[in-house]
């Protein structure tokens, strides 16, 4: 039997090109090439299926010229019409696990292609896309290639033959909430009761209906008077006096940064700087009010706009950084600002 | 860390570049921003034009936290 054809979607960062300073490359498509992980993806495909494609597409461009973007990798994707087509994996990088869940469903959905990609369960690009195309569950970084490849390469052949694909705990994919129905050995009452005593036992047990995890806030009502109203700002765009004296991470923040800005009217490249990872630092160490507006805010403070600017900010980092960790930082950022009287937040991400 | 903020009973906007991951995330008042590298400015544009350009989206950040909303919203211009 022929092999089947895949074509292989990665960013600029896994083809070799660069890091953020080149996150704004527009798609290329390489027809012939295997590039990156394309090469662990053949050695695991054996004589099954080959790349005859990779396209190669900057995260920065993807998401900010994100329709052309799609349709220029679309039309790249159907010249090569594969039988298949996988993007990344993506493990926890925000942007590419965004690019990699727009473009694996668009190619499928407009394509008719089938495809699939992978990224580790926090990704954003993970909710966003998990229930429209298949998504291997990876690690957080790329140290999980191995592990993420054996998982893809599998499922996408047998996508590609068009085979039935087994439940997301047999094959590693996340739950899409598409439900099958087939016998079980035990009856309901018998596992329902042994899961229980499992359960009072303290030991491991597997639940077979997850709660939905609807975790959503309801809006607090708005501010009726801005001109006296106290405003702070919070970013995870990585703002910090130069130096970085707290040495926030430049990805996977362990901690925040709280800084006094009294008197500061304006953030200059002597002052501040990002500590954050993840993309281009020129512009933001250049003048750091393109991440946090101080500037801008005390004009506005200045002409009675809002009663004041408050005299801290808080920043993190948010490459990578733990959803745990960034919702632990935000709870007690939050009790710092109602303690000292804040109205209001501008919350600031790059 | 928009959702904890909000929880805690502080009204807050969420200024962003990729906005379905803010919307995904959970906030409700969302407002875009330009880039990922500098959401709040333009190195294209002249310091002049620049600062025009933050203070009109720190101004929708500013309406948005001036209004009701009952849900998820993305203010526009």
């Amino acid at each position: 039997m022929a092999k089947l054809k895949v074509v292989h979607y990665i960013n600029q960062f896994f083809a070799q090109i660069g890091g953020e300073e080149k996150a704004d490359f527009p798609a290329e498509l390489r027809v012939g090439e295997a590039v990156g992980p394309g090469l662990a993806f053949n050695a695991n495909f054996k004589d099954e299926a080959e790349i005859i494609a990779t396209i190669v597409c900057g995260d920065s461009y993807f998401n900010e010229n994100l329709e052309k973007a799609k349709a220029d990798v679309l039309a790249m994707v159907k010249e090569q019409n594969p039988d298949v087509f996988i993007a990344g994996p993506a493990f926890n990088a925000g942007r590419y696990g965004v690019a990699c869940g727009t473009i694996a469903a668009a190619v499928q959905e407009e394509l008719g292609i089938p495809s699939l990609t992978g990224m580790y369960v926090e990704n954003p690009g993970a909710d966003m896309f998990k229930d429209k195309v298949y998504m291997v569950s990876t690690k957080n970084s790329a140290v999980g290639m191995r592990d993420a490849v054996s998982k893809m390469a599998p499922l996408a052949i047998k996508l590609g033959k068009k085979e039935e694909i087994g439940a997301s705990a047999e094959e590693g994919y996340m739950p899409n909430g598409i439900r099958k129905n087939f016998f079980e050995d035990e009856r309901g009452a018998k596992r329902a009761v042994k899961m229980l005593l499992n359960k009072l036992a303290g030991k491991p047990y597997t639940t077979e209906y997850p709660m939905p995890d609807f975790d959503r806030v309801a809006p607090v009502p708005a501010i009726k008077d801005l001109s006296k109203a106290t405003v702070a700002l919070v970013t995870s765009g990585g703002i910090v006096p130069k130096g970085n004296p707290d040495h926030i991470e430049s990805s996977s923040a362990s901690h925040y940064g709280e800084y006094d800005i009294t008197g500061v009217m304006d953030l200059t490249a002597d002052t501040y700087e990002t500590a954050h990872g993840g993309y281009d630092p020129v512009y933001a160490n250049e003048d750091a009010d393109r991440v946090l507006p101080v500037d801008v805010l005390r004009e506005l403070e200045k002409e009675g706009k809002i009663g004041k600017l408050h005299n801290k900010f808080y920043t993190t980092v948010g490459n990578g950084t733990a959803v745990a960790s960034a919702k632990a930082f935000a709870e007690e950022i939050a009790k710092k600002l109602i303690a000292d009287g804040v109205d209001a937040v501008i919350l600031t991400s790059t | 860390m928009v959702k904890e903020i909000e929880r805690a009973g502080l009204p807050v906007v969420h200024i962003c570049t990729v906005t379905p991951i803010s919307l995904t995330v959970g906030a409700n008042r969302i407002v875009p921003a330009i880039a990922i590298p500098y959401p709040l400015g333009n190195p294209s544009l002249d310091a002049a034009e620049e600062k025009e350009l933050r203070h009109h989206i720190v101004e929708k950040a500013l309406t948005a936290l001036t209004t009701e909303v009952d849900g998820q919203k993305v203010f526009e211009d």
